[in-house]
């Protein structure tokens, strides 16, 4: 129990500074790389939280392909970043105002949090216990039965913003030959031309 | 000390309001803005799974999937626009994208 709250803090603060790292870091990249941090952190709040097959979705998702991605754009494009950050003294206290005034309400709001029977008896699917199935067997049972349509609308997003990203970034430059497999093949016999050259005289 | 539903809700609140703390920040850089949309996302997904581990309800995780699931199409959509639009005008700042003001 003592390790699971000390395992518990080291994410939470590691989580949290990271988090503030991301948004006021001067260097772009490096936001990235706390961005990773953070999804890490949160990775592990979630193995606490006994959801094992999450904690790596997110490692898979999130640091491999969202992360990634981030890091990829944020090094393809040329842009001056120091120019971006005009303003950032400017915003600091109406937005630490903001902050702070939200944070005090969502801990006030969660701070009385209790949960009533009638909210524990009310489940829509409960989790079985440990020894019936893990994790993932349970999730699996869940959304391959009862959620399957909606996960199949998930996979069709995924589709979509799949399309769509190739379809926005693809773009045919101009005078780049390439090779037209298609027309090669179907080219015929009139392609080759047999010339009766005379002997003794040039073609 | 036992962890109890209260500290993953407040660690949750509490990574929510850096995302907006830097929209508010960074309200110049596209790149950032996205981050922290990020950052909210995850906060929400903590929210999710904290209660779905407190309730017993396995719910909570099946919509953290799916809000997983947008959150990633949303990055790769918002990621590609952002590469036509550089590619188009040279630029990623916020004030700069008025092309649709009429």
């Amino acid at each position: 129990m003592i390790i699971q709250a000390i395992a518990f803090w080291i994410f939470a603060v590691v989580a949290v500074i990271s988090g503030i790292l991301v948004v006021a870091n001067r260097n772009p990249v490096y936001s990235v790389l706390f961005l990773i941090l953070t999804f890490f952190n949160a990775a592990g709040l979630f193995v606490l939280l006994g959801a094992e097959f999450l904690a790596m979705m997110l490692v898979v998702v999130y640091v491999g392909a969202v992360a990634v991605l981030f890091l990829f754009v944020v090094m393809m494009l040329d842009i001056n970043f120091v120019a971006l950050r005009q303003g950032f003294v400017r915003y600091l206290p109406i937005g630490a105002i903001v902050g702070v005034i939200l944070v005090a309400e969502l801990v006030f709001i969660f701070g009385g949090w209790g949960l009533t029977p009638a909210a524990t008896a009310a489940l829509g699917a409960p989790t079985p216990a440990l020894e019936q199935a893990t994790n993932t067997q349970a999730l699996g049972q869940l959304l391959y039965t009862k959620y399957f349509y909606l996960f199949q609308a998930a996979g069709m997003i995924l589709l979509v913003s799949m399309i769509g990203a190739i379809v926005l970034t693809h773009r045919e430059r101009v005078g780049v030959k390439r090779q037209r497999i298609a027309t090669q093949l179907e080219r015929g016999r009139d392609s080759v031309e047999i010339k009766n050259v005379p002997s003794g005289t040039g073609v | 000390m036992a962890i109890t539903l209260t500290h993953y809700l407040t660690v949750a609140a509490i990574l929510f309001t850096i995302g907006i703390f830097g929209i508010f920040l960074n309200r110049k850089n596209v790149i950032i803005i996205l981050m922290s949309v990020e950052l909210m996302l995850l906060a929400v997904n903590i929210n999710l799974v904290a209660f779905s581990h407190f309730l017993g309800d396995m719910v909570g995780q099946v919509f953290a999937m799916f809000v997983l699931t947008v959150a990633a199409a949303e990055a790769a959509i918002g990621l590609a626009i952002l590469v036509v639009y550089f590619r188009n005008r040279g630029s990623i700042a916020v004030e700069d994208i008025n092309m649709m003001n009429g």
